[in-house]
């Protein structure tokens, strides 16, 4: 059943595929991050209880949603490399993490200017924001393993083994979290919790959050075809690309 | 008519990189009970990581090692039980005593730990059998790490540059034993800087070089 | 003649049957073996052993002087003092476990070895555990009594750390098993390990201060109870796993 997939396993086929597909992808992006950004920033209306500031949930929650979603594709890249050794799967989640962790790194810092006009202050420890930054922790980790080690097939399968001793600890880690955040609740009053929306909040929400999606697909994707020119750098067909656009 | 019997260890479409470096591509190597395989080359072209695939110690790029046309991968207790690999670092830990580094190293691959002291005589450690490791030479690590030799039941001997820091008496003793091993049905796969004083029919070689890209 | 071949034959098949029973494949002794070298070994080092408790204690001796010597404050924080302390003189031991063996060449041995590398990987392991772990569990209450842990709470603070320092033992060790082939792997160990030690720490603290308010807290010490046994199942997995990454 997966026969149709196996000429892909070959890196210069997945190259030239990726190209293909880059182009098209770069302009919808553009068209829904544009749409998006502006009908949620300018147009969309304000939050009865918190105003303006509320905005910054459209960059928010996509960035958060899809930091995490970028490490269930690298589990899944992990699993595949450890598993059936695709060397493809090493490269594509080496171009996922970095383009992950700064996901992460927006979802906590939006996390922290939503609350600096809602709380008062510039950082709480809610359950969300701290699975956040312990989930930059990980993938921070990931990143450093990777860069540790010359060899990169050696690299990519240690950080696929922490991957996925990473990705059976978060379920364990934001449970806990979360039940810490229940006894130590103290005085805070509100959750970042998604309100209720209504219609004329969510097609904003929606254009933003898959502009957001798109262009973590358009920057992995970038990345993916830088990774496969590094790791296969000793072969004829790298070598011929790098002169025929050096000249 | 007896059937070929089928080679102790083999490899097919061995690719090795190391390091963005192809050291070897689409290697084929067959070794037979009684073969004596001296790997040699320049520094750097790959005798080591050829001899680690070998035994399983390094994964290759691409290519399979077969034990008695198995997969390694397949069969990695058996392999194991019929392998012995001495590498370049001589797995002898300081804080313990010479005697006890070769118990625990006979015990470790299922050989009989009770006849450590004796083997000690044969690499000529008798009167060190209770001296700390730290306080021995290297050539002495050396001795105590080929010490397994002698009691190795493995048929698969695979040695790397296993004459270090070793003189010319225990050279010979060593070259011995080999020829005996394969006399015996066993195999032997070395790499040495050193030349081998047995005779050339009964030593194969094969050469690495290296390769710039 | 056909009875003396018959003879022959059986000769030799029993002849390799003994022999196979002499090579027999004992987990338990391979086990003990390994548990009883590294033993020997830590206890000719004595240096690992008692840094490690050191500064455990000095650890924990700094915070009174940082935070203030009041007795009320001091006794809020006990619990997360003394784990915090705990996991961070775990982390300074577990470099032990397997960086003098990758160095000299036994690690790899120890691979080749015919016997499944999950036993000896957790043979080793446990060693650690008995060297690292349960001289904290026995300094941990006088400890406490520096810091005023209130008296309820004592009984949960040695169940917790029974429970809890063999799941750092073995979380712990995947993160040496990754970083033991790398330069100065030291600092990215922490990184590593640490978020893995949240859900430990949050649920140990958190028995300790339930049980100084003399509430029932075995929730707490059953979902450590559950880490403990489903890092010792899966853990020694991932460790062989990252050490043949890493003695490549």
């Amino acid at each position: 059943m997966w026969k149709w997939l196996h000429p892909y396993a070959n890196p210069e086929v997945t190259y030239h595929f990726v190209g293909r597909l880059l182009p098209w992808f770069n302009r919808l992006t553009l068209v829904f991050l544009l749409i998006g950004m502006v009908w949620a920033l300018g147009f969309a209306p304000a939050d009865y209880q918190q105003g303006d500031s509320f905005r910054i949930f459209y960059l928010h929650v996509p960035a958060a949603s899809l930091s995490m979603g970028i490490y269930a594709a690298m589990a899944i890249a992990a699993l595949s490399s450890l598993v059936w050794q695709l060397k493809l799967a090493d490269a594509s989640a080496a171009a996922m993490a970095p383009v992950g962790a700064v996901f992460t790194a927006i979802a906590l810092v939006t996390g922290a200017a939503w609350g600096k006009p809602m709380w008062g202050t510039w950082w709480i420890w809610d359950a969300r924001l701290t699975s956040e930054l312990i989930l930059l922790f990980l993938y921070l980790g990931i990143i450093a393993l990777h860069n540790a080690f010359e060899d990169k097939n050696l690299a990519g399968k240690a950080a696929s083994i922490l991957t996925l001793v990473g990705s059976i600890n978060i379920p364990i880690i934001k449970y806990s979290v979360e039940w810490w955040n229940t006894l130590h609740q103290g005085s805070t009053v509100s959750k970042m919790g998604k309100p209720s929306m209504t219609l004329d909040m969510l097609w904003p929400f929606m254009f933003s959050f898959i502009g957001f999606a798109l262009l973590v697909t358009v920057l992995i994707c970038i990345r993916f075809r830088t990774e496969i020119l590094a790791r296969n750098s000793m072969r004829p067909w790298v070598k011929n690309i790098v002169l025929s656009e050096a000249k | 008519m007896p059937k070929t019997p089928s080679p102790l260890i083999s490899a097919h479409h061995l690719t090795c990189i190391r390091e963005d470096r192809i050291l070897f591509e689409e290697l084929k190597l067959n070794v037979s009970a009684g073969d004596i395989v001296q790997i040699e080359g320049p520094n750097g072209a790959g005798k080591t990581s050829l001899l680690r695939i070998l035994a399983g110690l390094s994964a290759p790029y691409e290519g399979e090692v077969y034990f008695r046309e198995q997969k390694v991968k397949e069969c990695r207790e058996q392999f194991h039980q019929n392998l012995l690999y001495l590498g370049h670092l001589p797995g002898v830990k300081g804080e313990m005593s010479a005697q006890e580094n070769l118990e625990f190293n006979l015990a470790l691959h299922g050989l009989d730990s009770e006849q450590a002291e004796q083997t000690l005589t044969e690499v000529n450690l008798l009167g060190f059998e209770d001296a700390l490791a730290s306080h021995l030479s290297a050539g002495q690590h050396r001795r105590i790490a080929l010490a397994r030799l002698w009691q190795s039941k493995a048929p698969i001997w695979i040695l790397d540059e296993p004459f270090t820091a070793i003189d010319k008496l225990g050279v010979s003793k060593l070259e011995q034993l080999f020829v005996r091993h394969a006399e015996r049905g066993g195999c032997v796969i070395l790499t040495t800087h050193q030349d081998l004083s047995l005779p050339k029919e009964q030593v194969k070689k094969i050469t690495l070089s290296y390769r710039f890209y | 003649m056909m009875k003396d071949n018959m003879t022959s034959v059986n000769e030799n098949i029993q002849q390799e049957c003994i022999g196979r029973e002499n090579n027999s494949l004992s987990y338990r002794a391979a086990f003990a073996l390994i548990i009883k070298r590294d033993l020997t070994i830590a206890f000719r080092h004595r240096d690992d052993i008692f840094n490690p408790i050191l500064f455990f204690i000095i650890v924990v001796t700094l915070f009174p002087l940082g935070i203030g010597p009041e007795t009320n404050t001091l006794s809020r924080i006990a619990p997360g003092i003394i784990w915090v302390a705990a996991l961070l003189s775990t982390l300074l031991s577990l470099d032990r476990l397997f960086k003098s063996d990758h160095a000299d060449g036994s690690l790899e041995q120890m691979l080749l070895s015919p016997y499944p590398v999950f036993i000896l990987v957790l043979a080793k392991i446990v060693a650690h555990w008995l060297v690292t772990g349960l001289p904290l569990i026995f300094i941990a209450p006088v400890l406490a009594v520096l810091l005023h842990l209130n008296e309820n709470s004592y009984g949960a603070l040695m169940l917790t750390l029974l429970l809890g320092t063999p799941v750092l033992s073995l979380l712990g060790a995947i993160g040496v098993a990754l970083t033991v082939g790398i330069k100065k792997g030291g600092v990215l160990l922490s990184l590593l390990v640490l978020p893995l030690y949240i859900p430990v720490l949050i649920f140990a603290t958190s028995a300790i201060d339930t049980a100084a308010m003399s509430l029932p807290y075995s929730g707490q010490l059953a979902i450590i109870a559950a880490l403990f046994f489903g890092s010792l199942t899966l853990a020694p997995f991932a460790v062989a796993s990252a050490l043949k990454v890493s003695t490549n």
